[in-house]
């Protein structure tokens, strides 16, 4: 990544400083570096529902970083105020998922989703 | 030497290993953990873009609360992790290449849009005395106070539904079960009898 499209001097000598500095970009390529890790997460641990609620709430979190890194770049709070929310909604939705998760484990003894499909024949 | 460009990459490095770890371990309780610490230092990174008061209500209410639970719930079941794994190493391939792929494409729109001249610069640094859990607080309870009201009714919505999903009545005392009721048939409740009219004496 340092070795693209650094801004060009006035001497005409690259000058990679600038790659160096954390900018919006920075924070940016971090968000979307959270992101793939989740997803991969999700593709890894398909069977597992406690690990797929992880992964979520890891993808909750990226999204919150590109919020605030924008929010602070961007000098306008408003996106910090929408992280305040989504923190809000993401523990309640943490909260229900784990109670559905408890709930399926009393009967079916299993995290597996595979056993979960019980209205296949 | 400017510190805040070191301890900016220290803590995406302990991020991106924390979040590695995560979906890569073996036991639900070693990824819980590791997602502690992710969370830690997301927190970190956040404070340093001066968003004090959010990186302050990840580390309570996200890792003191959300975190808690999740170790809860998953020490609470008995699950067996072998019988988990088997399906994990097949997945690798397509679950990297997915991955790799995800970050490229986002990669290079960032990288395509964000190198123009002037929008890298720094924001200009606030005023002494800004507190950015006040200057949240002013916005919160003014423009965004009925978001604020529905995020709590949501909370409240979250807490019923838990309780009622997961509450296990007491056997002791008499209760209805309307699916029960609803099932009974007639033979339940009525037998009909043939018998021979009795006569009438007086």
């Amino acid at each position: 990544m340092a070795r693209l499209r650094a801004r060009p001097k006035a001497s005409g000598r690259m000058d990679l400083s600038l790659i160096w500095q954390p900018a919006l970009t920075h924070y940016l390529v971090l968000g979307a570096i959270l992101f793939a890790i989740s997803v991969i997460g999700i593709f890894l641990n398909r069977r597992n529902v406690i690990l797929m609620l992880m992964a979520i709430e890891l993808m909750l979190l990226a999204v919150n970083l590109n919020f605030i890194a924008f929010s602070h770049y961007l000098n306008d709070p408003a996106g910090q105020v929408f992280v305040f929310f989504i923190l809000t909604v993401a523990a309640a939705e943490s909260a229900i998922g784990l109670a559905i998760l408890v709930l399926l484990f009393r009967t079916v003894r299993s995290i597996d989703v595979e056993d979960l499909a019980t209205l296949r024949h | 030497m400017d510190i805040q460009p070191v301890v900016f990459y220290v803590f995406a490095a302990v991020l991106v290993f924390a979040a590695l770890r995560v979906i890569s371990s073996s036991n639900p309780v070693h990824s819980a953990l590791w997602l502690v610490l992710s969370f830690f230092s997301a927190a970190g990174i956040w404070l340093l873009l001066q968003a004090e008061f959010l990186a302050i209500a990840l580390v309570l209410v996200y890792v003191g609360a959300v975190m808690v639970l999740f170790l809860f719930v998953v020490m609470m079941l008995d699950v067996n992790f072998a019988k988990m794994r088997e399906q994990f190493k097949s997945y690798i391939p397509v679950g990297a290449t997915v991955g790799i792929l995800i970050l490229v494409e986002m990669t290079l729109v960032l990288l395509g849009g964000y190198f123009a001249p002037g929008t890298g610069a720094a924001p200009a640094a606030a005023a002494a005395g800004y507190s950015n859990t006040r200057a949240l607080g002013l916005l919160l309870y003014t423009d965004y106070a009925y978001p604020f009201e529905i995020a709590a009714v949501i909370l409240l919505v979250a807490i019923i539904a838990a309780i009622a999903l997961t509450h296990r009545a007491p056997r002791t005392s008499k209760r209805q079960d309307p699916a029960a009721q609803v099932k009974v048939r007639r033979g339940d409740r009525l037998r009909v009898i043939d018998m021979p009219a009795e006569k009438n004496e007086g």
